[in-house]
């Protein structure tokens, strides 16, 4: 299966948020492209994102990476990346690798757009 | 003689492939439903490291993943042709071909594969050698499993 991204905007607790949407697999195939929709996202001012990966199938550290470099660029610009998962099997990558730690992680889009640090 | 063995070009689209086909025989080996999901990102952890490898350094021939059931357990190895590759830090200068923030990029990928591909499975097997660089990786099938019950 392949990636599908879509984004949208969300007024939230703390202003407006970007919602990324990502469903199918991210792997080394994949990922570039949800590297240049964070990249896009970015430039364009876009600095506190919401990436939903309720629908994503399949996670791995390529993909993590892409993560790593979208919370790298939104904190350039004092923003903030969250991240919406219930799906164990991808949590336990999170876990693993103790990026838990590093991104917060939310049980709903709710949630993570409300949320304020 | 492995059960299943599978070469392809380096090329990242083909990693899926390589997924959909270990978890396929791991299945068929016995291996537990609940573990073929380390199986599935194990592997392609694996074979994305391999890709990068060869790809950085320009090595044209194809990626080897080897699947073996044996009584109890079963295994894969991946292996790449890129010189001391699989030990940290590898060759000095093994990369000399890619611009610096690339390689920086990749390397870092590399790490975090590893850091997977050992989080997830006991038993890993990392090697170097002049010809390539090999992970191996060994699950216990349902049989090893059951056996372990009857002797406690």
């Amino acid at each position: 299966m392949d990636l599908s991204l879509s984004t949208r905007t969300v007024p939230g607790a703390g202003g407006d948020r970007t919602v990324v949407e990502v469903g199918g697999e991210i792997d080394v195939y994949t990922a570039p492209k949800l590297r240049e929709q964070l990249v896009e996202l970015v430039n364009d001012g876009s600095y506190h994102l919401v990436v939903d990966m309720e629908g994503v199938d399949f996670l791995d550290s390529t993909g993590l990476g892409v993560l790593v470099g979208g919370l790298k660029r939104v904190r350039a610009h004092e923003g903030s990346l969250r991240l919406v998962c219930n799906q164990e099997r991808i949590l336990k990558i999170f876990r693993i690798t103790g990026l838990t730690k590093v991104f917060p992680i939310h049980t709903s889009v709710d949630e993570a757009v409300n949320a304020v640090d | 003689m492995a059960t299943v063995e599978l070469r392809f070009s380096a090329q990242p689209e083909h990693v899926r492939t390589a997924r959909l086909v270990a978890a396929a025989v791991a299945r068929r080996a016995g291996v537990d439903e609940a573990v073929l999901d380390e199986v599935r990102l194990a592997v392609g952890e694996a074979c994305s490291r391999a890709v990068g490898l060869h790809r950085g350094n320009g090595v044209a021939t194809p990626i080897r993943v080897v699947l073996t059931d044996e009584e109890k357990t079963f295994s894969i190895e991946v292996g790449d042709e890129v010189p001391g590759a699989g030990a940290a830090g590898g060759v000095p200068g093994a990369r000399a071909g890619a611009p610096a923030e690339a390689a920086d990029e990749a390397d870092g990928e590399d790490e975090m594969g590893l850091a997977v591909i050992r989080g997830l499975v006991d038993d890993v097997e990392v090697t170097a050698g002049d010809d390539g660089g090999t992970i191996r990786m060994t699950w216990p099938t349902a049989l090893a499993e059951t056996d372990a019950d009857v002797l406690s």
